[in-house]
Parts: structure tokens; sequence; C-alpha cells
């Protein structure tokens, strides 16, 4: 078997306060491989989202990345000089937040934000950027790409700007995209279409993907695998089907008896 | 057949939407023709996207909005005549609980303060007699009256949703309209407050208007359902009915963007063509207690 594309080995994330310390990870341990899509699936405070941005080493101060291994194409992220750090975020593995309204600069046109993502990583000049960018909102069935590279962000739907989120995510080839929540704002018929594109660029690029959210519905649509976080630990994983079909944690089975029509099904 | 609590007839509310300082103003119809009649001891459905109405619809129903025209008949009554005094009255049948129970709780007053406030605005009891009645109120949505003098911040969302609760069964309401009641809520919280809403009903004899996106917690509490898109109702119907055959072209691409729980069920999503229905259509009876604008 070959190695998987991420190895995440024990991580664990303290948030130290001045009277006391918070584990929000706790000891968790996970892989996904190359073309794979990993659910990972919680309630808020679970510690989900912390662990993603603990891959990329964006946890927010007073948090704490406390012990661990986080393996990437062989390397351990967590050991790796900040610098090396910078060449890996954005262009290997790469982040799609919930908000687009916010993740979005409100000021800047969204092909320079694109372009941006290409630029800083030395992967294009200017001009060829710009040109990328057109590609890259057509590559997400962004209509009339060639104009729509000059709007700022508000001039842009929720949809749209989820769109362009995963154009800046895919624009240097990554490996990995972790997506956090990435249809959760949405309504339901823009989030149809938002899991459709996710869906048929991870088989076009061969992406795997790292998929936060609290929606097992979601999951059933997206998921090769799932792992179940409550409390910081990941309490259960395994293939989709088996996670659905036949739950073995307690909480795991509390969480699919509360989605409405689970129970009939 | 007796008369419906609550009617809403060809409900209009128009919004106006300033461009800048010497562009005309456009006119943006958030609710347009509406019309809707809820009987007592119904969970009646009101679903749709953001931008649908359906909150408008709501709040035009309390008169928390003012709408541009129609009539909100309750018990045969015309809401939207009453006088100030008469519509101060009225509100003691008419309640509402709102979506976010961080922004709708005063975070200064505490939490038995702000299930007593109905008491005191509507002078009803004394200081003693509210104070129980609070207190009865904290037990009936399952908190503990130990936390009566609590702030909202030390609540959980959960929690602060069923202080909500109390508030709007204060006054004994006939009508609660619940708008998004427990979208801000994780899963596991949700299934908590629905089964509270449910037996609460049952309970209280309550009736409610549940206004909500999440289609399939809709399918699974409510006994009918009206389907609203850019400002109009576009089906309405019985529950089973209208989910298990959907006749509006965009209640089915609704319907079909659900994600299914089953990752062996086939997806087949319906995209929505608006050039496929006639927008100004009115509805029309489809089967039996089953409308669509088709």
């Amino acid at each position: 078997m070959t190695a998987p594309l991420l190895d995440v080995q024990q991580l664990t994330v303290l948030f130290e306060g001045a009277r006391s310390t918070v584990t929000a990870v706790d000891n968790v341990s996970f892989q996904v491989a190359a073309g794979e899509t990993l659910g990972l699936v919680g309630e808020s405070g679970s510690g989900k989202s912390v662990t993603a941005f603990s891959i990329l080493r964006l946890v927010p101060p007073p948090g704490r990345i406390a012990g661990g291994r986080v393996l990437f194409e062989g390397r351990d992220l967590l050991a790796l000089p900040e610098r090396e750090m910078r060449q890996i975020r954005g262009a290997r593995i790469s982040l799609i937040f919930q908000e687009p309204m916010t993740a979005l600069n409100p000021v800047m046109r969204v092909g320079d934000q694109i372009a941006e993502a290409l630029t800083v990583h030395g992967q294009a000049t200017r001009a060829q950027a710009w040109a990328r960018a057109v590609e890259l909102l057509d590559a997400v069935h962004i209509p009339d790409a060639r104009r729509r590279v000059r709007d700022y962000p508000h001039q842009l739907s929720g949809g749209m700007r989820q769109r362009v989120m995963i154009a800046i995510a895919l624009a240097c080839h990554p490996a990995l995209v972790i997506a956090d929540e990435p249809t959760t704002a949405l309504d339901v018929t823009i989030q149809a279409q938002v899991l459709d594109l996710l869906r048929e660029l991870r088989a076009r690029y061969n992406l795997a993907l790292l998929l936060i959210t609290h929606d097992f519905g979601v999951i059933a649509e997206m998921a090769d695998r799932v792992a179940v976080m409550y409390r910081g630990a990941v309490v259960e994983e395994g293939p989709v089907r088996q996670i659905l079909r036949s739950p073995a944690h307690d909480y795991t089975r509390a969480l699919l008896a509360a989605v409405p029509g689970m129970e009939r099904r | 057949m007796s008369a419906p609590l609550l009617e809403v007839r060809h409900l209009v509310k128009h919004f106006a939407r300033k461009h800048g300082l010497w562009q005309p103003a456009s006119i943006v119809k958030a609710v347009d023709d509406v019309s809707f009649a809820i009987e007592e001891g119904e969970m009646f459905g009101l679903v749709g996207e953001s931008g649908s109405g359906k909150s408008t619809t709501g709040r035009c129903i309390l008169r928390l909005i003012e709408p541009t025209s129609g009539e909100v008949l309750f018990r045969g009554e015309n809401v939207l005549g009453f006088s100030r005094a008469r519509m101060r009255q009225a509100r003691r049948d008419l309640q509402i609980v709102f979506q976010d129970p961080y922004s709708s709780l005063n975070p200064r007053m505490r939490a038995g303060d702000i299930v007593e406030e109905p008491l005191v605005i509507h002078k009803l009891g004394t200081k003693t007699e509210r104070r129980a009645r609070v207190e009865e109120l904290f037990e009936l949505v399952g908190l503990d009256a130990a936390h009566l003098s609590r702030y909202p911040h030390e609540f959980s969302g959960g929690q602060r949703q069923r202080i909500g609760i109390a508030r709007a069964l204060a006054l004994h309401p006939a009508l609660v309209v619940a708008d998004e009641p427990v979208s801000a809520l994780d899963v596991s919280i949700q299934a908590q407050v629905v089964r509270l809403m449910l037996d609460l009903k049952e309970r209280l004899r309550l009736t409610y208007l549940f206004i909500a996106h999440d289609l399939r917690l809709v399918e699974n509490i409510c006994n009918r359902v009206a389907v609203m898109y850019l400002g109009r109702i576009v089906e309405m119907g019985e529950t089973r009915a209208l989910f298990a055959e959907p006749r509006h072209p965009y209640t089915r691409a609704l319907l079909s963007a659900v994600p299914v729980l089953d990752p062996d069920t086939p997806r087949q999503r319906v995209p929505l063509d608006p050039a496929s229905f006639d927008p100004a259509a009115p509805l029309r009876q489809v089967a039996t207690a089953h409308w669509a604008a088709v």
C-alpha cells in the first residue's frame, strides 16, 4: 500500500487560558488518500475546524499545536520552517471557507484575487495570471467569465462568490482541498450546484477533499469515508455507507437520529 | 367546516429600493399576492429560499412590518384594520419565535425578566403571580427555574431558544409564528427544540406557522405546507402529497436539491428552468387538497 497523501497522527491542540486549558483537538488521527474525500463531521465545538486549521498551521492564538504529526506528501508539516510552509499553503493544500463574503477581499476585483494566488506562489506573471483567472472562472462555470473577472465580490451572488472561492483554491493545482462548511451559508438549490461543481472538479483534477460539515446529507452525497468528531476526539471512522447504515458509536447514532427524516429510511 | 384560525388574503408587501440620490427608486415585490389559511391545531409550513418572502409574510401577519395591502383575518377579524390598542390586545394571541436566539434576547436582561416582560406590558397579575407564571413557563420549556436570574450569555443556543419560546407562550397565544426557530442550532439540539415545540402544541393546543428553509424538517413535522418563490406561493397542499408529487417546476427543483441521506440513491437533480413556467400563473387545484401555480 502506498503512503496516504495526508496522514494526521495523534494531533493535539490546546487553547491555554489564564486559569484553564481546553483540549480542542485530542489525540486525533486520520488519513486521506490521493483523490479521496474524507468527511469530518461534528457539531459546533467538536474541534473539526480547529483540526483543519491545524493541518495548515493556522490555529489562531491562544491555540497551540501541542503534539502529533501532520504528514503530507511524506513531509511533517508541523516541523517545516515557516517559509516552506508558505509554499504549501494555498498551493499544494488550499482552503475553502464557509462564508464567501468575509473570505473574499471586498475591495479587490475577483480576477485580481485569483491572480494573486498564482503570483504569490511565483507560478505566473501578472498577465498570465489574469488569463488563468478567466480560465478558472470558466472552469467553475461562471457565465461570461471574461467580463465577470472584473467584478467585485459584492456584485456576485452568494453561490457565485463560493465559485470564486473554489477558483482561488484550485488556482495552483492543489493535491488537497480543505473545505470548511463550504455550502452551509447557501440556499439548498445553490448548495446542490456547488456540490455538483466540487464533485466534477474533484474528478477532473483528482483532488483529495477534506470536507468539514455538520450535515450528514452533504456527507452522504460527497464523502468516501467519514470521521465523526465529538469533544475534540474522533469517536468513529469508516466508509460512508457503514457509518450511515450501522453506526457503532452512541454519539454517531444520536447525531444520525437527530437528522430529520433519518428514522424512516 | 368552521372558519380557519388565520386567513391571509392577497397579502402584498413592496419595498422601495433606492439606488442613489438621483436615480429613481425601484420596487421590490417581497410578498406578491399571497393567500393561505391555517386551521386551528395545524402545523403549517411556509418554505422557501432566501429572498422568497417567507419571513416578510410572517412579520406582516403580526404587523411587525406593515403590509402594503391585503387582509389578515384572525378569527374572522381583519388584523390590519386594528387600532394600536386593539392590535396590542391581539398580540396576546399572536406571538413569534425568532430565528436567532442570540440577537432576539436582550443581553442586559435576566432570563426571568425576559419571559416576564410580556406579562408586565399587558399588566397581568401581581408581581408574585407573574413570578409564579415565569417559573411555570421555565419548567414548561424544560429550563431550570433556578436559572431565572441568569443572563442570556450564560445559556447555550438551545436553552436560549427555549427562553424565546417561553416568552412567546407567556400570554397563552393561539397562534405562534416560528420564523426559522431551529436553523441556528446544531442538529441534535434542533431535534430537542422541535420535539419541545410539538409537545407544547399538543399540551397547549397551539397552532403554528412554521417558517423554514429546511425541507427535511418541514416534511417531518408539518401537516400542510406552502412553497414560496420570489414573493409568491407556487405550491400548497398536504405535506405528504406535495412531497410525493410536486407539481410546480420550482418545487421539483427545490426537492431534488435536498441531499439524500443514502449514498446509493441515485441523484436526480431537476434544474430550474425559469422559462418552463409562467411566474404570474395563479394557484389552481391539481388534486385533493393540493394547489399549484401551473
